[in-house]
């Protein structure tokens, strides 16, 4: 991959909150870090998993709780929250595991519904209010996240991004460790051609049980972001349309591309966006766009673009 | 709270009543699965619509077509919705679905994912989300009657019994017929079905509109129990979803009696743990796949 290109998009991390809205970009950073989670499941390792709001929004509730009501500092609730969501991973992996192609994508819907069902009706969730006014305490316990600095005139919350910002890398690099590693390489081999990878001696079952695990502790570590960015841990963080959600972003960016849950994670959260005076009419371009990405697009726009300039993205 | 003989019957035929619309939803479902090898995630949304063309066929009908005294009954609807939905199943099938089948079956999940997200996300913006009450309920379906261990509403026994004729009537069409036999064969191996002179497009859409004709049907029969809501479609089909784990998609008995029993476990527990059951399907599913990965009737791939 190009190394001018990650720099770039490097500093243009860096410089964000100076040039655009940093509560946009901040929520830019959760749902692409959570695609991209999710990507290296279905682009990576051939897997649909229709549940993964249960990791994204069952983190951000571990994390509101840690934060909240145990008082931990918030690398410790982000810490929290993540395990949280790996150790659910690895239960929901080898229930779903057991089951292939289309019946994975029902079985981890059903499991994530459980999660939904508790997070309405359990004590310590708040219900349908959520975890409301969830602290953003401080950093090791010495540096405010709260802290706003005045930029252009407006309060901007600094440290919060570049704790975000922080966070994001190490889990996008993650994923990109993961998916150039040898194992890796393995995952895309089960992608291929399943039988294929069963005679050539690998633990299929175990390789994937791997990358379901990895993909959830991640996107729990972006629910846990998100709870601390938005003071919130509330049911649509773990309802199936936030699953429907981060399945259309990692489509329309591009399936099984690096870039592509980037791109697609700023597309959608920028119609959210720019589109929130239309009210519930949302879902309805949503839905649309998901049947426009699937019959016209299939590859997603970087997937597309890596067709045009014949590399791969 | 006591367990009477009493207390878990009524409970249980009020799950069973439950049960008779995850076995026609999830019969459509695995109609639609054997043929077209995709999962219709907008099936419950469909669903929706059937109740939608009931409760509107009953109260907008007339006044839109200038005849402010008509109102489509609820035994037209009966007849009328899966018409008009099957009709919309087959302008889905026609116009996006057939592109997909040469691609990977998620796309077509995928697809009638963003299907359900329209029609659910449609209906949210010009109906109330808590829902408007169906009141074409026919006088003749009112009260209540003996079944000798308890008074059970007349028209939750219709619903049962006209339920299970259709689903029986269904598995016989396609078990023990003629027409089914293409069905089964079209299924097994489209491509020598096809070399037989078979139109197997033709039977694709065809039935795909009666697996979402079905759905409908049983969108009107849930209209008068229910509220008639834009979001009663998309709580139902994660739990047919979860039924459809259970069952396996492979038979079409199984899909009925999977979802008969488990709407009836589902009943049950509301007596015995009243917060376990809106889980306790899922709950199973997990025994299940735990127990048997297959699913109950389902054949291992």
């Amino acid at each position: 991959m190009n190394r001018i290109l990650w720099i770039v998009l490097f500093a243009l991390g860096l410089a964000a909150p100076f040039i655009v809205y940093p509560v946009f970009m901040m929520k830019l950073l959760c749902f692409a870090l959570f695609a991209s989670a999710f990507n290296l499941l279905l682009g990576y390792t051939g897997l649909l998993s229709f549940g993964h709001a249960a990791f994204f929004g069952g983190a951000s509730y571990v994390t509101g709780h840690l934060v909240k009501v145990s008082g931990l500092t918030p690398e410790l609730g982000v810490l929290g929250g993540t395990l949280f969501a790996a150790l659910l991973g690895y239960l929901f992996g080898s229930l779903a595991i057991r089951r292939q192609g289309i019946y994975f994508a029902m079985v981890t819907l059903a499991l994530a519904q459980i999660v939904y069902f508790i997070a309405l009706k359990a004590p310590f969730t708040g219900g349908e209010d959520g975890l409301q006014g969830i602290p953003r305490g401080n950093l090791f316990g010495m540096i405010d996240l709260g802290q706003t600095y005045a930029i252009g005139g407006n309060p901007v919350a600094l440290n919060l991004y570049y704790f975000v910002f922080v966070l994001f890398c190490l889990g996008f690099w993650i994923i990109y460790r993961t998916i150039n590693s040898p194992f890796g390489q393995v995952l895309k081999a089960i992608r291929e051609n399943e039988p294929r990878a069963v005679s050539l001696g690998y633990k299929v079952e175990r390789f994937k049980l791997m990358a379901f695990v990895i993909s959830a502790a991640l996107a729990g570590m972006a629910g846990s972001m998100k709870s601390l960015v938005f003071q919130l841990a509330s049911l649509t963080d773990v309802s199936w349309h936030t699953s429907g959600e981060v399945v259309l972003m990692t489509l329309l960016g591009g399936v099984g591309t690096v870039l592509g849950p980037l791109v697609g994670a700023f597309t959608v959260v920028t119609l959210q966006s720019e589109l929130s005076s239309v009210g519930s009419w949302i879902t309805v371009i949503i839905g649309v766009t998901f049947v426009v990405c699937v019959l016209l697009f299939r590859r997603g726009f970087v997937g597309e673009l890596g067709r045009l300039l014949k590399r791969s993205l | 709270m006591e367990l009477s003989f009493q207390t878990v019957m009524s409970q249980v035929m009020l799950g069973l009543n439950n049960g008779v619309f995850y076995a026609i939803l999830s019969l459509g479902l695995a109609v639609i699965f054997g043929l077209l090898n995709i999962v219709n995630f907008a099936h419950g949304a469909l669903y929706m619509l059937g109740a939608y063309v009931a409760l509107l066929g009953f109260t907008s009908l007339g006044p839109l077509i200038g005849m402010p005294d008509f109102h489509l009954n609820y035994w037209a609807a009966l007849i009328v919705a899966p018409l008009v939905v099957g009709a919309v199943g087959i302008v889905i099938e026609k116009t996006m679905l057939s592109r997909l089948y040469k691609f990977d079956h998620l796309y077509g999940l995928l697809l009638t994912f963003g299907l359900a997200l329209i029609i659910q996300g449609v209906f949210t913006n010009f109906f109330n989300v808590s829902g408007d009450p169906y009141e074409a309920k026919p006088e003749i379906l009112n009260g209540a009657v003996n079944l000798g261990f308890m008074m059970f509403p007349k028209y939750r026994l219709w619903v049962i019994c006209i339920s299970l004729v259709v689903c029986f009537a269904t598995w016989f069409v396609i078990e023990r017929t003629k027409l089914g036999s293409f069905l089964r064969a079209g299924t097994e191996n489209p491509e020598l079905v096809k070399a037989f002179g078979v139109n197997v497009p033709l039977m694709i859409t065809l039935t795909y509109g009666y697996g979402v004709a079905l759905a409908a049907f049983a969108g009107v029969l849930a209209a008068p129990i229910y509220s008639v809501s834009p979001v009663m479609g998309s709580e139902m089909i994660i739990t047919v979803f979860a039924v459809v784990v259970i069952g396996g998609m492979g038979s079409i008995m199984g899909s009925i009696v999977t979802g008969l029993l488990l709407g009836m476990v589902e009943g049950f527990t509301k007596v015995v743990y009243a917060p376990a059951s809106s889980t306790v399907i899922f709950l199973i599913m997990v025994v299940v796949l735990l127990v048997k990965p297959a699913g109950l009737f389902g054949r291992e791939s």
